[in-house]
């Protein structure tokens, strides 16, 4: 059916009524969920509701969602409208959470158990990694199949483009987003009213609106979440804003490495033309719009929107100098709004409850929400949303759980591989865009790493630069040339090779590559470097002068040690990949330093502080 | 009519002019190596960065590629200053490490002071510095037979899959506008070899002397309408055709 102005709305009535009575069986299966079976759980919950009689029930359907963010507990199944919330679900499992959703006894040992109290908590309200969110961006991720157009509709999906269409003009929308304060969300932080006035003003026709879904910071995924779980999100965040700068075409760049977001924005597209959300005459309106996808090849520069553009125009994907802004001329010398998947949501929702609800949130010069991947050495590795403005330490301490293993938090590198690692002391900063770069790091699309003692921050800086050595494009000298001579440098550091000037051909080594490059890939590069000698500068020292990596990890300037803590519980020995340790049961046991490669196994492994990491012999 | 402040002078600009153009106009020389006025500025080398700043940035100031910003009304240029010199030095030692025997980046080096590079040198390095000009005047004036491959310190200039080019016609463009003679090819008699791909030369109808390719002969004809007889005759046999066309004119 076609769907106009005026029936919409009914439209939307009618499925919430229809849903209201109804109990959803929700299985997460996407990326990470269904790397662990969770389409064999769908399966098995299909043959289960069968098997109890449920199959035909009007009133009960299961439900395949997009990926909830915490892949780590996947495969998760969730039982709607309580929010039943089950994990790590097997297929096996499927008989037993039927007869649980029959007695109304949910399933024990399948729910999460909070990490302090050890308790079972049944829905995901009481979880604290859910439960300390403000889920905007991600208000339908796991709550509907992205699939099924209908479930979108029914949360109120396509209202705000219904209302834009119906009573707005163009330089109104434009108005409302700025009046909100949406920032962008993939890195830049550039406001986005500014930036689709300047393209609603441009001349030049065809005008263009691209959505970047090229996430490559390495362990980000929140784009990907988005994608896979709320497509018709994006759609509409897109078409809302064709419409305000007066586009006809739209472009979705969306990453080779996420072939489910792919199809299900695929289908979602095919969806909403069918019921005239999409191409001609939307909502049987005079606007027309249509989008398409491009699939990126993997290169991490061409999330930098000037090289996306390359790329879509079939072009080598190289950064070009952003002096007449992409507003006036960007894809095929167009006027051209190239946003972030999650700008791009937040979108509706700041046409639908108004540019006042969404300001009111969030700090002066960061409004909204903004959501984090927080991963690294955390309790809980997950896509976590919350107020612009919150600490750093709520959102790993309160909201991730704090650092796992009793060890002690080091640092936190924000902002993916061109970010900065910021110290304990940097904690209770209130994350916005600002506050982040004042600290010498930044937001970028929000990649959050803890790191605890066992890291070696030199380390991490050589790790960091060395992605960045092979995702530079190559085109300018201070990126390509600059970042192969940084990355020798820092591997001699961590060999052991380092000498006392190295850290003044460091510093001046960024200054070339801030003041000297193109793009915000080789402008940004020095960030891992200088965040890590301003904060952990004598880590620097040590390794140099001393010839010690107090964190165990640079193999040269590292040794392993057992001490008279040891029980002699020989688990040290069971986990050591070289067998060099030995001794009888119960006694202490030794390391022999000959065969011993420093892989810290042992340390790892022991409970009783008995291994010790000392300088290399 | 624009003016900015350039290097301390008032100077009058033209709409949709470029900072490096201005300058060089002024005769202010900046330094250039990916810079060709036969294809559009790319930004990549860097080194003709300058300094730009205006009375409402209250003491703000940004390095900027003088080939790619536009030459605004109002805007205060050094070209020169402390931050420029520092930054084109620091650019020019990693290119010394890279290329330390491509001539202008030596001449560049030795003006700028390097006397020795701080990083380890590659001596027996490529002499190509990855201007990328070769590659924009084929793409934008020949055939597009080039092009830059992978990406990062392993980037390099190459036919698709490093292959014979179907769409190569030999015409030397890509190696004639090498800054740094980084483009090897052989002119044997009537036979080149560039890119892994030989051709025949066609001698001069007049004295015999090479003149263009069978390829690059069709190429001309076809996209510039200009006829093969015409192209198969050499430079100076045309000059000397030319001087004797003038000669006879009664004035």
């Amino acid at each position: 059916m076609k769907l106009t102005l005026a029936n919409i709305d009914g439209y939307r009535q009618e499925l919430v009524t229809q849903r209201k009575e109804l109990q959803s069986i929700m299985v997460c299966c996407g990326t990470g969920c269904r790397a662990r079976n969770g389409l064999g759980v769908a399966e098995a919950m299909g043959e289960a509701l069968e098997a109890a009689g449920l199959g035909d029930e009007v009133k009960v359907e299961l439900t395949s969602t997009g990926c909830h963010g915490w892949c780590e507990q996947g495969p998760i199944v969730t039982i709607e409208p309580d929010g039943v919330f089950y994990t790590n679900v097997k297929p096996e499992h499927a008989g037993e959470i039927v007869a649980g959703f029959q007695s109304g006894h949910p399933v024990q040992k399948l729910l999460y158990r909070d990490l302090t109290t050890r308790e079972r908590k049944v829905t995901y309200h009481e979880v604290p990694f859910y439960s300390h969110q403000t889920r905007w961006a991600m208000r339908n991720v796991g709550r509907i199949s992205p699939t099924e157009i209908d479930h979108y509709i029914a949360r109120d999906g396509y209202k705000a483009l219904a209302k834009v269409l119906a009573g707005m003009s163009p330089a109104e929308v434009v108005d409302e987003v700025a009046k909100a304060g949406l920032r962008g969300r993939g890195g830049g932080g550039f406001d986005a009213g500014r930036k689709w006035r300047s393209a609603a003003r441009a001349s030049g026709s065809p005008k263009y609106i691209i959505c970047n879904g090229d996430e490559g910071d390495p362990g980000a995924f929140m784009d990907r979440s988005i994608m896979e779980a709320d497509p018709h999100g994006v759609l509409e965040g897109m078409i809302i804003g064709a419409y305000a700068i007066g586009a006809t075409q739209g472009y979705i760049y969306v990453r080779q490495e996420y072939p489910l977001a792919v199809k299900h924005l695929e289908q979602a597209m095919a969806d909403a033309r069918e019921m005239g959300l999409l191409g001609e005459q939307i909502l049987g309106s005079d606007f027309s719009f249509e989008i398409k996808i491009a699939r990126g090849g993997g290169a991490f520069v061409c999330g930098e929107s000037s090289a996306l553009m390359r790329s879509i125009e079939g072009k080598v994907g190289e950064p070009r100098a952003k002096y007449v802004h992409a507003a006036d001329k960007g894809l095929f010398d167009r006027p051209t709004v190239l946003n972030n998947v999650e700008t791009f949501i937040c979108v509706p929702l700041i046409l639908d409850k108004g540019a006042e609800h969404f300001a009111a949130t969030g700090t002066a010069g960061s409004k909204g929400t903004k959501a984090f991947s927080v991963v690294g050495k955390v309790n809980c590795n997950g896509l976590i949303e919350v107020p612009m403005g919150t600490t750093l330490r709520e959102l790993i301490f309160d909201v991730a759980g704090g650092v796992p293993k009793g060890r002690t938090f080091k640092a936190v590198q924000t902002g993916g591989p061109s970010g900065g690692c910021l110290p304990e002391s940097q904690l209770d900063l209130a994350v916005d865009f600002d506050t982040l770069a004042d600290a010498g790091s930044m937001m970028g699309s929000g990649g959050l790493i803890v790191m605890d003692d066992r890291n070696c921050l030199v380390d991490v800086a050589r790790y960091f630069v060395k992605f960045l050595v092979d995702e530079s494009c190559g085109k300018c000298v201070p990126c390509r040339e600059g970042l192969k001579q940084m990355l020798a440098i820092l591997s001699r550091i961590t060999q052991g090779e380092g000498r006392t000037e190295d850290l003044v051909a460091i510093d001046k080594l960024c200054d070339v590559l801030k003041d000297g490059s193109l793009c915000a890939l080789g402008k940004s590069a020095a960030n891992p470097v200088l965040s890590t000698l301003k904060y952990f500068r004598s880590e620097y020292e040590e390794h140099i002068r001393d010839g010690f990596c107090r964190a165990g990890v640079c193999g040269k300037l590292c040794s392993y040690h057992i001490n008279e803590k040891c029980t002699g519980c020989a688990v040290c020995a069971k986990v050591c990949p070289v067998t060099c340790i030995s001794g009888e049961k119960k006694e202490l046991h030794v390391i022999d330093q000959g065969p011993c490669i420093q892989c810290g196994s042992c340390f790892d492994a022991c409970r009783f502080d008995a291994i010790e990491i000392r300088s290399a012999p | 009519m624009s003016e900015i402040i350039l290097n301390g002078r008032k100077v009058k600009v033209r709409k949709g002019e470029f900072l490096l153009a201005v300058a060089r106009r002024e005769g202010i020389e900046i330094p250039t190596l990916c810079q060709h006025d036969a294809v559009e500025p790319a930004g990549a080398c860097r080194l003709c960065l300058v300094e730009v700043t205006r009375p409402e940035w209250e003491g703000w100031s940004k390095l900027v590629t003088s080939c790619l910003f536009p030459a605004e009304d109002g805007l205060i240029v050094s070209t020169d200053s402390a931050p420029v010199h520092k930054t084109r030095k620091g650019i020019l030692e990693l290119l010394m490490a890279r290329s330390p025997n491509a001539v202008p980046v030596r001449e560049l080096a030795r003006q700028y002071g390097i006397e020795q590079c701080p990083y380890p040198v590659q001596h027996d390095g490529d002499n190509c510095i990855l201007c990328d000009i070769c590659t924009r005047v084929c793409q934008n004036l020949v055939t597009g037979a080039i092009s830059r491959i992978d990406r990062g310190v392993g980037k390099r200039v190459a036919t698709p899959f490093a292959e014979p080019s179907t769409d190569c016609v030999g015409c030397l463009a890509c190696a004639k506008s090498c800054p740094t003679a980084a483009i090897p090819y052989e002119d044997e008699g009537l036979r080149r070899t560039i890119w892994g791909k030989t051709f025949e030369v066609a001698s001069c109808a007049g004295c015999g002397a090479p003149t263009v390719t069978a390829e690059q002969a069709a190429w001309i004809e076809q996209s510039k309408g200009v006829s093969r007889e015409d192209q198969l005759v050499c430079d100076r046999c045309k000059a000397q055709k030319t001087a004797a066309a003038y000669q006879k004119l009664a004035w």
